[in-house]
């Protein structure tokens, strides 16, 4: 040991030398993080405890399953959805003949808040940002001549998430398909809302309690089904660093175990179907040791702080998207490049699930072609460049392995932090991490205008007179078709039966009981999405965000 | 000299507010004084907020795809409650061919996704100088 420190230190000495003479590109070098990065790591860096680690095989830091690719690859998978449930359920049906393996589906801003198509608010909005759904009928085009026992379905919800799984779920009754066959996620990750993404309805207590429901009612009924994806991904798109990332979604995942736990629930019947949603950014290293300080982290948390006993409630599985935020509007086809070397990040970190960005993202909803090129992105990564056929191919480099230890040391001074304030939602309410996340944002678009940080085609290597390429556009028309949809809906549906739905629906709330079966039977009865939601909204009442910059 | 107000605001439901935030930051360390709306605010909202807070110009950020159907509205509302001399701007993810139609409606100018914070500040400051002279 003492032999190569001698020998590190003469040659730093050698170093200084050299960069007396010769200065280096900068005066420190560190990732999006802060962390400083040395010049080279030697075995001296690398953290003992992990000497020996394996994949499958606790603290999971290598991967969560032995073999990982060689088994079976991700599952690549699209988020996609616009305009309506016809048009939505076409372009499934053209990405899955085009060899993607799972359904993502994007709703419009409407649905995700809990508003019918026909409200006020949705002026504008109606099929803009993914598909409009107001009713059972919508997700059963949705889902039409697609068999849900032969698909694994990510459904970006939060908010009304047990609305939409009801609504799924009876979809599948319907086509003779059992529960227990089905396979997908709800997004369901409430907090993150707050701080990140916005499409929050309730307070943050009883969005909690919906949450728990929904854990409750499908660890017995729909057994498969992951029933939150617990999100850094857009923590990271609003500007946080990749710690800062990982900290505040393992805060989160914190609040979710113990508000279950806090109802009753035991650890292990509900933490398997736990699953994870993380960015992957363009700082490429830095990305493959967060993925794998997340899986040691969460390992941990889960065996020391839960007690949990079971392995699957050990193993943190995640969906990878790339980072929507990197995509630039200049020079759009340099994207692909970004949006491939991503990709590569997630996929030497060990994800479960990609989703690739399209390279016209910072200009409009991607269109068709640009779309197969981000899935072709994936299949070039899988078929051609051999990265999945090692499990974890940077284990043991010196700098991996010492970047994910420092990684996680700065998750875990943060976790603390969020502890002594009393847990996420502690401080969210008292507006910390949204003004960490805010700091960071700014920090970084001050060093784009003075250059410190190079973005290709934007603050460098610019071209003058770009012409946009051709975009997608929404149909305007979308949004009073749908609303003459959902009005011959009311006219034709049994009122009653929707009367008596909602009427449950708001007993069961008022009492505190478990939503989720006098939701699906409003569903069954084609109350519409905005109908339920609304009830929910007169007993829980709105949240208010204190938005201070 | 007074300090120029500004009002950010975010029309529609959408919920990304990364650009307003860090705008709203930028046009404070520019010495200027800024409200910043939130988020879900109907052009109705806005306008009572842009004429209530007196202030000499309005932002709106929007990056759903709605900014067709509501930044017009914001300019409407102005020019009805008599306020036309508050100058309205806007941003986000705005395909080139949709701004002739905004600047054509009112919104004075566009800001798309790669602009630089100085580019944006200086514009607001010299179209407030111009409306105060």
């Amino acid at each position: 040991m003492q032999e190569k420190r001698d020998k590190l230190a003469q040659w730093q000495q050698k170093l200084e030398q050299g960069k007396a003479r010769f200065p280096e590109r900068k005066a420190a070098f560190e990732t999006s993080s802060g962390i400083p990065l040395q010049t080279v790591y030697t075995s001296l860096d690398l953290p003992q405890a992990d000497e020996f680690s394996l994949p499958g095989e606790y603290p999971y830091t290598r991967g969560v399953q032995r073999n990982m690719y060689r088994g079976r690859l991700w599952t690549m998978r699209q988020y996609a959805g616009f305009a309506t449930a016809r048009e939505s359920n076409e372009r499934y049906k053209y990405l899955l003949s085009q060899g993607q393996t799972g359904l993502s589906v994007a709703f419009d801003l409407p649905t995700q808040i809990g508003l019918d198509s026909d409200h006020s608010l949705a002026e504008g909005e109606v099929g803009k940002v993914g598909v409009a759904i107001d009713s059972l009928e919508d997700m059963e085009i949705l889902f039409s001549d697609i068999p849900l026992d032969k698909v694994s379905t990510s459904m970006t919800i939060n908010a009304p998430a047990m609305v939409l799984l009801a609504m799924y779920l009876v979809v599948a009754e319907k086509q003779g398909v059992e529960w227990s066959k089905l396979k997908g996620t709800i997004q369901n990750d409430i907090l993150k809302e707050y701080v990140a993404r916005g499409t929050y309805i309730f307070p943050p207590e009883p969005s909690l309690k919906i949450v728990t429901d929904i854990f409750a009612f499908c660890a017995d009924n729909v057994p498969n089904w992951n029933t939150i994806s617990i999100s850094g991904y857009h923590i990271r798109e609003a500007g946080a660093t990749a710690v800062q990332e990982l900290a505040f979604t393992l805060a989160n995942a914190i609040c979710y175990v113990e508000t279950a736990l806090a109802a009753g629930l035991q650890v292990d019947d509900f933490a398997p179907r736990l699953s994870f949603f993380f960015n992957a950014h363009s700082n490429l290293f830095e990305e493959v040791a967060k993925f794998r300080a997340a899986r040691k982290l969460w390992a941990e948390i889960m065996r020391d702080r839960f007690g949990a006993k079971v392995e699957k409630s050990l193993l943190l599985r995640f969906h990878t998207q790339t980072a929507g935020c990197t995509l630039t509007a200049q020079q759009p086809d340099n994207n692909i490049v970004r949006v491939a070397l991503q990709a590569l990040a997630a996929v030497l970190g060990g994800t479960q699930s990609l989703h690739t960005n399209s390279r016209d993202e910072a200009l409009a909803l991607p269109s068709e072609d640009s779309v197969r090129i981000a899935l072709r992105t994936q299949q070039i990564l899988a078929h051609e460049t051999g990265v999945a056929d090692v499990v974890d191919p940077l284990g043991g480099s010196y700098y991996i392995e010492s970047l994910t230890g420092q990684i996680a040391e700065k998750v875990r001074e943060q976790l603390a932090k969020i502890d002594g304030m009393g847990g996420a939602v502690a401080a969210i309410n008292a507006g910390y991490i949204q003004r960490e996340i805010q700091d960071s944002a700014y920090k970084y678009q001050l060093s784009v205008e003075n250059k410190e940080q190079i973005i290709v085609g934007v603050n460098q290597f610019t071209i003058d007179d770009e012409s946009q390429p051709e975009l997608l556009r929404v149909d305007p028309a979308v949004g009073s078709e749908q609303k003459q949809r959902l009005e011959a809906l009311k006219s034709r549906r049994n009122q009653e039966a929707v009367e008596n739905g909602l009427a449950a629906v708001r007993l069961a709330a008022e009492r505190g009981d478990n939503l989720f079966p006098v939701v699906l039977d409003a569903v069954r009865a084609y109350a519409t999405l905005g109908e339920i939601c609304g009830v929910l909204r007169e007993i829980y009442g709105e949240y208010q965000a204190k938005d201070l910059v | 000299m007074t300090p120029i107000r500004v009002l950010i605001a975010k029309p529609g439901l959408d919920g990304h507010d990364r650009g307003a935030k860090v705008v709203s930051r930028a046009l404070r360390d520019a010495g200027m004084e800024v409200i910043y709306t939130g988020l879900r605010q109907s052009p109705e909202q806005i306008v009572l907020a842009a004429i209530q807070e007196d202030v000499d110009i309005v932002g709106l950020s929007c990056l759903s795809g709605a900014h067709n159907s509501l930044f017009p509205k914001v300019v409407e509302g102005l020019r009805a409650k008599g306020a036309e001399d508050i100058v309205v701007f806007g941003g986000g993810v705005i395909p080139d061919a949709d701004i002739p139609g905004l600047l054509a409606a009112g919104i004075e100018a566009v800001f798309t996704p790669g602009t630089s914070l100085e580019e944006i500040v200086s514009w607001v400051r010299k179209r407030v100088q111009k409306n105060h002279e």
